[in-house]
């Protein structure tokens, strides 16, 4: 992963031009362009027909569905009678919290139901995002500066370092939930008797805890490819002329791992914005530690359309939120990565 | 060559266009009805899918070969599904939806019949396709029905049992007020007094309507409207509101799930515990079981007399897009028969659903809480039956788990459920 990740430049794929291997011959040069780029876009159309059919498809099918009505009890039968069409009423409902009401219409949700869990859905999530994202990363550059030094039993300490991220996090999570159990360790180490899963902030906490432990690794290792790209003759410039250890990091460390951090920042905060595993083992969501996503699951059972509104909306969320990255924190994912050009500097 | 090179690319986009349009069919809209798939393929015979959660304790596939031994014919093929109820639940869904004529029996939680029957998915076992339920415990067979009619016939059932502490309770608790009379003992000893599971999840649901219906209210009335706003219900739900205020409920129960509260009672620290019966076999064998000689079994405590548990269990259901449909029914009339009812209760210690099994002396000396079930399964109310089961289920455990911290008082979490179970009722 680290190293399709890294800020290693990486060649942009030859998307539908030719690459021309031998110098052209005068004649025919056209009809040979005209026939690789053919052959290209043969070669090229599994992939496209993949990629259509496993993202473009139900996307838009999604989409599709979320300005459907959910069906309806039939109250003399007793099935269920497909919607019809519903317009922008799924998404309203949401970000209104409105739920529908037994005379027709719709009133403002009451507790107990999906629908007002909406906007304490979204703040939990976003809460989530920024501390576990901001110890993710403060921890994980610590770490991937102690694995960047050389010295004895390095690699091993990095194979360590893996373990947590490699466990399923299902497996991570129902670990945790042992360790957060009233009789569990976490209260018999601190002799305390807090119930973990049984209010707010303790249980906001024992998800933060639980996560940080899971993906810190992760983002260590990001960093850690960011750290390397730096020559080491920099360094040893700046000794000479006489920094000290936090000017050197201050001065070179920092400006130059920051391509490579942002990026690992951004993968981080995207992975975050749709967390659902780890609460929904550790908490099933109770106590205001429902994420959007776990909502969304939530909500598919008791209706598809609906939840493919929620879906969209969480997709346009966790969009802006790239674009923003991308936009004005300079994290660059896909062009070539600045990290080697300052290098050189 | 020339020909090779556009077949390949040309092939590739014909088996993924395909593969598109066979996802197609299956997703998006839901459509009621079925009723001519209802009718379809009544007398039809061959072989055919039986679909069940994962076969822990080996009872289905010795079940399976019998069958395929006398019937060479019609083959019944064991499709197992993963062990958790959620995605069990899902692989049915997404297999109807598509009309999977493959899925032709499938086991059903009681829990789901009524969802499934709405959508038109299950085949009405009425007529033609009758399954005699006599002689089966009736709330078994409510729960298998919607509407007045049997979509699923019972296969096995599970009520909740009162597990006490023999050595310290002189007699069984028979009402709510004897039992927390007797939290006094319980002080004396320094031990938590009762618990079930009060974290918020499914099994707080089954806990907060055992609470109602003991006391004589009800989450939906007849014809499936909420019916919550009542003195009854009330009562029920402040019973446990107060145990927990006054601490004869141990705070640390709202993180109790089945197991938890089961550790709990095993080690000792609970003198009352609300559980299925599996913990009896736990608590009775495993070494590190504090009370094996001293485990006591009665049935759930109610307002004058035995409360009203909830009712689990699974079903039998014919899908109506089965192909096969004659041997679906004889195989379901297999299942539900004594003799297979038998080898569920000694080889799955699943509770059957005919009543008279649970007198049969070889059962009993077996399983011996089988005659406090029995009370237990017939004072069983069925979880509330309703297509919006999901919808239920979440108002009822959100706003019980707020009124048990403290966070509401009952009169209004129970208002709030009403109203949330309305809304869902009332579509979109």
């Amino acid at each position: 992963m680290a190293t399709e990740l890294g800020p290693t430049p990486v060649k942009k794929p030859a998307s539908g031009g030719p690459e021309v291997h031998h110098a052209p011959k005068g004649v025919g040069e056209d009809n040979k362009l005209m026939s690789q780029g053919r052959w290209a876009s043969w070669l090229l159309a599994p992939t496209i027909i993949a990629l259509g059919v496993v993202i473009v498809y139900p996307i838009i099918s999604a989409i599709v569905m979320s300005f459907q009505k959910d069906a309806g009890l039939d109250p003399v039968t007793g099935l269920f009678t497909a919607g019809g069409p519903a317009g922008i009423q799924n998404y309203v409902n949401w970000i209104g919290q409105q739920c529908a009401a037994p005379g027709g219409g719709t009133i403002a949700c009451p507790p107990g139901t999906l629908g007002g869990q909406f906007w304490s859905a979204t703040t939990t999530t976003f809460i989530f995002t920024i501390i576990t994202v901001t110890f993710e990363t403060i921890l994980g550059f610590w770490m991937a500066m102690i694995m960047a030094r050389t010295f004895k039993g390095r690699s091993l300490i990095r194979a360590a370092v893996l373990v947590p991220w490699a466990i399923p996090t299902a497996v991570t999570a129902q670990l945790w939930l042992f360790i957060f159990d009233f009789e569990g360790i976490a209260n018999k180490l601190f002799n305390a008797s807090i119930l973990w899963t049984g209010s707010e902030w303790p249980a906001k906490w024992a998800v933060i805890i639980a996560d940080t432990w899971k993906t810190t690794p992760f983002m260590a290792l990001l960093i850690l490819a960011g750290l390397q790209m730096i020559p080491a003759e920099v360094y040893e410039a700046a000794k000479v002329d006489g920094a000290t250890a936090w000017q050197r990091f201050r001065l070179i460390t920092l400006p130059l791992v920051k391509p490579a951090l942002m990026v690992a920042i951004l993968f981080r905060t995207l992975d975050a914005l749709r967390m659902f595993d780890l609460p929904y083992i550790l908490t099933q969501g109770a106590n205001n530690t429902t994420t959007l996503s776990i909502l969304v699951i939530n909500q598919i059972r008791q209706g598809f359309n609906a939840a493919a509104a929620l879906s969209t909306i969480t997709f346009i969320i966790i969009f802006l939120v790239a674009f923003i990255f991308v936009r004005f924190l300079g994290a660059n994912v896909v062009e070539q990565s600045g990290a080697t050009g300052k290098g050189k500097k | 060559m020339k020909t090779r090179k556009f077949l390949l690319p040309a092939a590739t986009a014909g088996i993924l266009a395909l593969t598109l349009s066979a996802c197609g069919g299956g997703g998006g809209g839901t459509t009621g009805g079925g009723g001519t798939d209802a009718e379809a393929n009544l007398d039809g015979r061959g072989p055919i899918t039986y679909v069940q959660g994962k076969d822990n304790s080996n009872v289905v596939r010795p079940l399976v070969e019998k069958w395929n031994a006398a019937h060479p014919n019609e083959k019944v093929t064991f499709k197992e599904q993963t062990d958790q109820a959620d995605q069990q639940h899902d692989d049915l869904v997404q297999h109807y939806q598509a009309k999977d004529a493959n899925y032709d029996v499938a086991s059903v939680d009681v829990v789901w019949t009524a969802e499934f029957a709405a959508k038109g998915w299950l085949q009405p076992l009425k007529d033609k396709m009758a399954v005699d339920t006599t002689g089966m415990l009736k709330p078994t067979v409510d729960a298998g029905s919607y509407k007045g009619t049997l979509y699923a016939a019972p296969v096995s059932s599970d009520g909740g049992i009162l597990y006490y502490r023999k050595d310290l309770v002189p007699t069984a608790p028979k009402t709510w007020a004897e039992m927390m009379d007797m939290c006094s003992i319980a002080k004396a000893n320094n031990i938590g007094c009762y618990s079930g599971q009060f974290k918020q999840y499914e099994g707080l649901t089954v806990n907060a309507s055992e609470a109602i219906n003991s006391f004589g209210g009800s989450v939906l009335d007849k014809d499936g409207k909420p019916s919550l706003n009542t003195a009854d219900a009330k009562a029920g739900l402040e019973n446990l509101i107060k145990a927990y205020k006054d601490g004869n409920i141990p705070q640390e129960a709202i993180t109790y799930q089945e197991e938890e509260s089961r550790r709990a009672f095993q080690s000792g620290n609970l003198l009352f515990l609300r559980n299925w019966p599996y913990v009896y076999n736990l608590a009775t064998t495993e070494g590190s079981s504090v009370v094996k000689d001293k485990l006591g079994m009665t049935a759930l405590p109610g307002k004058d007399g035995p409360g009203a548990s909830s009712l689990g269990g699974h079903s039998a259901a014919v899908s109506v897009y089965s192909k096969n449909k004659a041997t679906a029914l004889d195989f379901v009339k297999f299942l539900v028969d004594a003799e297979q009812q038998k080898f569920f209760a000694t080889q799955g210690s699943l509770a059957p659903v005919l009543g008279d099994l649970y007198e049969d002396k070889e059962l009993v000396a077996k399983l011996p809480y089988l005659p406090v079930l029995k009370t237990s399964i017939e004072n069983a109310v069925p979880r509330p039956v309703t297509p919006f089961y999901p919808a239920v289920t979440q108002a009822i455990q959100e706003n019980s788990y707020a009124a048990l911290k403290g966070e509401k008082s009952a009169e209004q979490a129970l208002s709030d459920m009403q109203k949330s179970i309305e809304s869902a009722g009332a579509g979109s």
